[in-house]
């Protein structure tokens, strides 16, 4: 009898070494440089692309298998929670208002980051960081979808879900997500990876996507939940790669440390400045609470953060510059955010409220060093207005930064009486900023800044003569205005989420 | 470095006074975070201080309960971080605003609800 050859088997770095290095070879009839247009001109020197390596080892064929596998748990969780009329199971219908601004300002913030990964894998001629980076782009478009389908559910009951893109594009309040957005899109190959390694999935993924769905867990949302874990699970992945880039970058040639370091103090701070949402809806958006927003940051930012820089020392990088101020901000971003929301609360595209009178005494008691002293008399006379049937609406058009564009709100570090302004002169016009490092970061490249369509300026061109612009701007992106926003008592979500006998379950539970 | 870039890379403002029948001057009441964010209106520098004070600055802030108890007298005025003296009749030109300058007010013993700053 014949002896069975035995099948070779490649190890997994085998493996990975024939799916990615062996696949590579030089152009002949074009030039390198020609192919690979992009990946020199940010002024990164690279001496041996063959150098990076995913310390995954995953190869393409591997990679497909488990998002299928992923893709298929995280759908059955979402029938099934449809199946069930999930939707009524939520805690209390304001927490549908969280899913609003998961699907008008992060998911196509994902899309737009899916769409400028996959043009700028294209460009990298490293085949194994080419092939990393495709990997995050199909990740990006499966979250995009994944948080899309999840949040259809609602979209059959509740206002302001509608048309997220077109709001994504116009609506004033999305445009500072926008702006990253396209800041990063219009960014080289290089500063993209490190905005994404940095920015998108050390600081927005985590904190939105562990404290605040564990969170929407405990608020009964297992739908936009099951899309967020599953979104989780690539995002440290993500991390991965991008930490193995930037130590990469950094060994390869010392001119590239001042580069990544402008980078990381660039992405981190820009990625700060989206935080807002993210901490009003960790402070004020779940009605039933586990964890404040100060401690989400403490536990799954300031920690994290720390640790990585403490490894990244020996190479020469430090933490970002902007990284005091941030962890200076922890007592106050969400109550700020919050109360810049709740002023403008008619021209959005979610409801606001008051909280209730338990949630003031979490929100004193978590926050025991800002809260009383700066935060809660507004909501008090904001809550005598609204019983008096005169709620307080900010009809005004906010000045905003010429770089994050977000409403100037900020405080300056260690003075939360004085609002921060910066201001620069730039070819004989005033430029003005919410902080020093979105000055910084516009004085390093005024031509890019510039252009910026700041949203109130834009408005007084072409509603400047209506008695309320930032409505009239939402009523021309098809947002309804009274039924998409306002206050969230008496909005047709509540009033359904009532008749429908919503949130029946969780009060049963609580007895 | 204007910005790194494949080519020329030159984009002009959106926001130079050409772009607006009027000025833009940007208005902050200090230790006030009602209004969230200074607010951004398009005003001839004609202006004046007694019309500032009589007209814009009311229809801007009145909302507030402090805003009724302001002594004018008392107001510290800013342009930009800059202090400066207003003459009632005197026009914003004349004191220095251009387009896109920033007039800040600071009132003395009013600081915000219950003295929060709100």
């Amino acid at each position: 009898m014949d002896k069975r050859v035995e099948k070779k088997r490649l190890s997994q770095r085998e493996r990975y070494a024939s799916m990615t290095h062996d696949l590579h070879w030089d152009t002949t009839f074009q030039p390198m440089d020609k192919v690979f247009s992009l990946d020199k001109y940010e002024g990164i020197k690279v001496h041996d692309w063959q150098a990076w390596e995913d310390p995954l080892h995953r190869t393409m064929d591997v990679y497909w298998k488990a998002q299928g596998e992923r893709d298929k748990k995280m759908y059955a969780v979402m029938e099934a929670f449809a199946q069930n009329n999930g939707q009524l199971g939520v805690s209390d219908a304001r927490y549908v208002n969280a899913i609003k601004i998961v699907l008008q300002a992060v998911a196509p913030l994902k899309y737009m980051l899916h769409r400028a990964l996959a043009l700028s894998s294209r460009q990298i001629r490293s085949d194994a960081l080419r092939i990393a980076v495709q990997m995050q782009a199909s990740n990006s478009l499966r979250h995009f979808q994944a948080e899309t389908h999840a949040a259809s559910v609602y979209n059959k009951y509740f206002n302001g879900l509608h048309q997220t893109p077109q709001w994504f594009d116009h609506a004033w309040y999305l445009q500072p997500v926008k702006s990253f957005a396209d800041d990063a899109a219009s960014a080289g190959p290089f500063e993209l990876m490190v905005a994404s390694a940095v920015g998108f999935d050390t600081l927005l993924s985590d904190l939105l996507f562990v404290p605040f769905m564990s969170g929407a867990a405990h608020n009964g949302d297992l739908s936009l939940v099951s899309a967020s874990f599953s979104a989780q699970s690539d995002v440290v992945h993500h991390k991965t790669h991008g930490i193995a880039l930037v130590k990469f970058l950094v060994q390869q040639d010392a001119a590239n440390l001042p580069i990544v370091q402008g980078w990381i103090d660039k992405w981190f701070w820009r990625s700060f400045r989206l935080m807002p949402m993210a901490a009003m809806m960790q402070d004020y958006m779940l009605p039933k609470r586990k964890m404040s927003w100060k401690e989400s940051w403490e536990t799954f930012c300031e920690a994290p953060v720390r640790a990585l820089f403490a490894e990244l020392a020996p190479l020469g990088l430090r933490l970002p510059s902007g990284w005091e101020q941030a962890c200076d901000s922890k007592d106050h971003l969400s109550h700020q955010a919050w109360n810049a929301f709740y002023g403008f609360g008619d021209a959005l595209g979610f409801h606001t409220w008051i909280p209730g009178t338990d949630e003031m005494a979490w929100l004193d008691r978590t926050y025991p060093e800002s809260f009383d002293r700066w935060y809660a008399p507004r909501l008090t006379h904001y809550a005598q207005r609204e019983a008096a049937g005169d709620r307080f609406h900010n009809t005004a058009l906010p000045m905003q930064c010429q770089v994050c564009q977000q409403p100037m709100m900020f405080t300056e570090t260690g003075k939360p009486r004085w609002i921060a302004y910066r201001e620069t002169q730039h070819q004989g016009e005033a430029f003005h900023f919410c902080s020093d490092h979105c000055e910084h970061i516009f004085t390093q490249q005024p031509a890019k800044y510039v252009q910026a369509q700041l949203p109130s300026h834009r408005m007084l061109q072409t509603n400047g003569n209506q008695p309320e612009p930032l409505k009239a701007s939402l009523a021309t992106c098809t947002m309804n205005i009274g039924r998409d926003n306002g206050g969230f008592a008496n909005s047709e979500d509540a009033i359904n989420f009532e008749n429908w006998g919503g949130g029946q379950d969780m009060k049963e539970a609580q007895l | 470095m204007n910005a790194a870039a494949v080519g020329t890379y030159e984009h002009a403002s959106h926001d130079g006074a050409a772009h607006f029948s009027k000025p833009l001057i940007y208005f902050g009441w200090d230790e006030h975070m009602m209004f969230a964010a200074p607010i951004v209106q398009m005003l001839s520098l004609d202006t004046t201080f007694e019309e500032l004070m009589q007209q814009q600055l009311p229809t801007l802030y009145g909302a507030h309960p402090d805003f009724a108890r302001i002594r004018w007298e008392q107001v510290q005025w800013f342009r930009g971080s800059t202090m400066f003296t207003p003459r009632a009749s005197g026009t914003l030109a004349e004191h220095g605003f251009t387009h896109k300058s920033v007039l800040r007010f600071r009132t003395p013993g009013l600081e915000g609800l219950r003295g929060s700053c709100g």
